[in-house]
């Protein structure tokens, strides 16, 4: 595997399945009474979080504790960070502690890629502006494959603002690789119009989509988009693309209902859609834990060179 | 070793885990993956057969234990852990197919006590192939096959391999592809 | 502006044996170049106690003029200053620049346009145009004092940075200045709305990267604007920096009309394009942005035939830790006064793209023209001051600090180029020799 995870482009279709696989181990560590494997004892994992997301935040510290690492929380209200330090001289500090790996959620796109300047250690992506979320695209592939059994020819649709979404790019990416068929769903304003040169489909019809689905994947709009006259109202956004419980009995018996998260209830979700059992929200967030051990696990467990490449 | 030998070792280490424990009462076998665990299997049948005795078996993957994490070029491939019961008060068997340093084992132990407590944890390997860099012994052992600290030791098992050998390999002289 | 010799004998250069690439005489000759006292002579005149200039193997052309530089000073010396930027300018062969007025304090009064002029002067190393701001402050609204500034010897005025925010305020100062003889309004084309939080160009790339984008409409909508109202005014307009393969048709159409329009293009516009930006480096973070690679492709085809009039290099220079920040947190802008010319020679000329004598057309000989330099852009001739650039079109050199500028945000930087400015004669004065600043 590649030194970094800056973009779900840096893992191969093997190297998926490899962390896929690797990740059914380290859930079986969850499932222990005591949760921790010394696998990485002695290393430090830093976890440089420039926008506040307490879920991922919290989902990266425990894989790293559980691995037995060290963990330091660099957030934007505790730290010279929120004091205007610029990136840069963050990263020399950061490297200066020597941190083996660093987890970075930035509102910048690029910023994952930036920092590998200037840093001696692997950097995790978990979120650079609208650009990608490889380890939220890994750990959704994670709970497909367990509650379908594979994810080659899966119909996926991805539902909502993809535009705007670093999750919609990812998990895409990911999902062509691995040999699935997508279909990104949404108004025309929220869809780059280049958007089926990255191997997808796209409609603009709901309900047309729906009952051919495997995974109906549903995205967070913000409210901020309709203030930037995307859509013309919320109202109007729910009503055309909303997943409603009405729209919820025409996808097949057994298809997935996911949802990245935090939720915009009552927007893009019904409050008693997200609660379905056929929604596995709520799976995606343990399964976060053990995907994010086992891409901590083959990141750090290899020697490197200093160029990057394995010894 | 041949299939026969490997099946009459088999057998013997079965009868010595019951000789040694008084039976079957308390006993688990936990494997140590890949190969340690179709033997494990495969004693928990000898015992089912001498016996009658039915002993619960466990897979321990100790890849996340290994002392040499951050050493080799990439991290271990890691193999399924499933150990169903608890092991606490048990007599734990751990089974292996060859015990060479004996670092494998000390990552076992140490996996193993995140289970639990065991009341006493014992060693059956197929092969001893000498060579300790660590105080661990076995308490069965198939067969004692002395080697050259750079022989490779090659053990097939049928459920994974298709059929039952163990051959040793002197290391190969002629220099290798580059990779 | 006469030249003293040392020890107040009149100072005879000789540049022997150069290939003479003069795009306004048609001249392309090996042939010599005998200047006395500043100004070019017969090359059949007394050659005695001329310093003999080595100019075998190396073209030798007008000086380069730039008609579109920044040079930061007053305001952010940090960045750059007029000596240091001049320098950059000698080394990269021009002989007169014009610095825009987006400074701070902006130029929009004969007193920055003096003190800008003055600090030239002072470097001593190229004849310095400076800007006028066509608005108050770079406002938009209040026209600036036009005729003030021109006493004070400006040439041509531009609000670059921003754009004329409606077609109101252009036709006012496109008519206003008919007023004054040669004046030109130079126009950053941008629709505000349509580009706003733009950081590349939109399209394939800026979808796939994560980057907000700006439409190639955002600089045509306003080409289109303004060439409407050059129809309207009968004045005369430049356009900075196009990108985009849209506005070089319409500029095509205008200029068949008989529409007063001129147009540059950056070296940086020529040779790089979006797929350049997957590594998110900053250096490529450029307004207008770099384009597709058929937009490229459009833009030499016009720099070719003409359609595109000039090279400027909208030399931007930011500092350093503005650079090293986060993509969408730096400023756009690459410098290039010191690559302009090796730039231009290694990817068009080279190639076979664009012939070497229009190459200096469009970047000496037309820019002067444009900017009413008199003294600049050749032809080389008795009787002419001595501005001129003598380099070895072959010599091949790596992008790398250090610069004469004082910034280091290059779109070059780390590349190699092909071209080398050995000598820089600015009214004789041997400002640049053997490769190497003397001031």
């Amino acid at each position: 595997m590649n030194k970094h995870l800056l973009s779900i482009h840096d893992v191969s279709a093997e190297d998926v399945v490899r962390v896929l696989d690797t990740a059914e181990s380290f859930r079986e560590v969850g499932t222990r009474v005591i949760k921790k494997v010394p696998a990485l004892r002695g290393r430090t994992v830093v976890n440089l979080f420039y926008e506040n997301s307490t879920r991922t935040r919290i989902s990266f510290e425990l894989a790293a504790k559980r691995l037995s690492a060290d963990v330091i929380n660099f957030t934007t209200s505790g730290s010279s960070v929120s004091k205007g330090e610029s990136l840069k001289d963050t990263a020399l500090t950061l490297q200066a502690m020597g941190a083996d790996a660093i987890v970075i959620r930035h509102s910048s796109s690029g910023s994952p890629l930036t920092l590998t300047k200037w840093v001696k250690g692997s950097v995790l992506n978990a979120g650079d502006g609208t650009h990608e979320h490889p380890t939220q695209a890994l750990l959704d592939l994670y709970t497909m494959r367990e509650r379908l059994g594979r994810l080659e020819e899966l119909r996926v649709a991805i539902i909502g603002d993809v535009l705007h979404s670093r999750v919609a790019r990812s998990l895409s990416f990911a999902l062509v690789k691995m040999g699935a068929e997508v279909t990104l769903v949404g108004p025309p304003t929220l869809i780059p119009p280049d958007a089926p040169a990255w191997g997808v489909q796209v409609s603009y019809d709901i309900e047309s989509v729906l009952p051919k689905l495997d995974v109906c994947y549903m995205l967070r709009v913000q409210r901020e988009r309709q203030r930037q006259q995307y859509f013309p109202s919320v109202r109007e956004y729910a009503r055309l693309f909303g997943l409603t419980r009405t729209r919820v009995s025409m996808l097949p018996d057994d298809a997935l209902i996911m949802h990245p998260g935090p939720m915009n209830r009552g927007v893009e979700i019904d409050s008693d859609v997200a609660d379905l059992p056929n929604s596995v929200i709520e799976d995606q967030v343990t399964n976060g834990i053990a995907v994010r051990m086992a891409l901590l696990y083959l990141l750090l467990g290899g020697t490197r060179t200093d160029d990057g490449e394995a010894a | 070793m041949e299939e026969s030998e490997i099946r009459r070792a088999v057998s013997r280490i079965a009868h010595e885990i019951l000789e040694r424990n008084k039976g079957a009462d308390g006993i688990a076998l936990v494997g140590i993956a890949a190969r340690g665990d179709d033997l494990a299997r495969r004693l928990a049948a000898e015992i089912q057969r001498i016996e009658g005795a039915a002993v619960p078996v466990g897979v321990l993957d100790i890849s996340f234990y290994r002392d040499d994490i951050g050493m080799r070029a990439e991290a271990p491939e890691v193999h399924e852990t499933r150990v169903d019961f608890d092991i606490t008060g048990r007599t734990v068997v751990l089974v292996d197919d060859v015990l060479f340093t004996g670092r494998t084992i000390r990552a076992a132990l140490d996996a193993l006590v995140d289970f639990g407590r065991p009341t006493a944890i014992q060693l059956a390997v197929l092969v001893d192939r000498g060579h300790r860099e660590l105080p661990i012994r076995a308490d069965f052992v198939g067969k004692n096959v002395p080697t050259r600290k750079d022989d490779q030791v090659r053990v097939a098992l049928k459920e994974l391999d298709g059929e039952d050998a163990v051959e040793v390999e002197e290391p190969v002289t002629a220099s290798g592809g580059g990779g | 502006m006469k030249q003293e010799g040392r020890g107040g004998v009149s100072e005879r250069i000789l540049l022997k044996g150069g290939r003479v690439v003069d795009p306004a005489a048609g001249r392309d000759e090996i042939a010599d170049v005998l200047i006395e006292d500043g100004v070019i002579v017969s090359a059949d005149a007394s050659r005695s106690g001329a310093s003999v200039v080595d100019a075998d193997g190396l073209v030798v052309a007008p000086g380069l003029v730039d008609l579109h530089t920044h040079l930061r000073e007053p305001g952010r010396e940090d960045k750059e200053t007029v000596e240091t930027g001049c320098r950059a300018a000698a080394l990269g062969g021009f002989t007169a620049v014009s610095p825009m007025a987006n400074t701070e304090p902006v130029a929009d009064t004969a007193a920055v346009i003096h003190e800008v002029r003055d600090l030239g002067a002072r470097a001593g190393l190229c004849d310095v145009f400076p800007v006028g701001a066509i608005t108050r402050g770079l406002g938009g609204e209040e026209m600036a004092e036009l005729g003030e500034m021109v006493e004070a010897g400006v040439r041509m005025f531009s609000d670059d940075g921003r754009c004329l925010p409606n077609a109101r305020i252009l036709r006012n100062a496109l008519t206003y200045a008919k007023a004054f003889d040669g004046i030109v309004i130079a126009e950053h084309c941008e629709d505000g709305p349509l580009a706003e939080g733009g950081q590349m160009h939109e399209g394939y790339h800026s979808y796939s990267l994560g980057l907000a984008g700006q439409p190639r409409e955002a600089e045509e909508i306003v080409v289109a604007r303004d060439l409407a109202v050059v129809r309207l005014t009968g004045g005369r307009l430049h356009l900075c920096h196009l990108s985009s393969a849209g506005s070089i048709e319409i500029v095509r159409r205008a200029k068949a009309e008989g529409l007063r329009v001129t147009a540059e293009v950056t070296p940086h516009h020529v040779v790089f394009s979006d797929e350049d930006l997957g590594t998110y480096d900053t250096n490529f973070k450029v307004n207008p942005p770099l384009r597709t690679p058929e937009d490229r492709d459009a833009l030499r085809l016009a720099l070719a035939d003409g359609t595109i009039d000039a090279v400027a290099t909208d030399h931007a220079p930011h500092a350093v830790e503005d650079k090293e920040a986060e993509f969408d947190q730096s400023p756009p802008g690459t410098i290039g006064l010191e690559t302009a010319l090796a730039a231009v020679l290694t990817h068009l000329v080279e190639p076979g793209l664009l012939p070497l004598a229009r190459a200096i057309e469009a970047m000496s000989t037309v820019p002067a023209r444009i900017l009413g330099a008199a003294e600049h852009g050749g032809p080389i001739e008795p009787g002419r001051p001595a501005n001129l650039v003598a380099f070895d079109p072959g010599a091949a050199w790596v992008v790398e600090p250090p610069f004469a500028s004082k910034s280091r945000n290059s779109a070059f930087l780390g590349t190699t180029l092909r071209g080398r400015v050995i000598h820089t004669l600015y009214r004789g004065d041997l400002v640049v020799a053997d490769g190497k600043a003397q001031r």
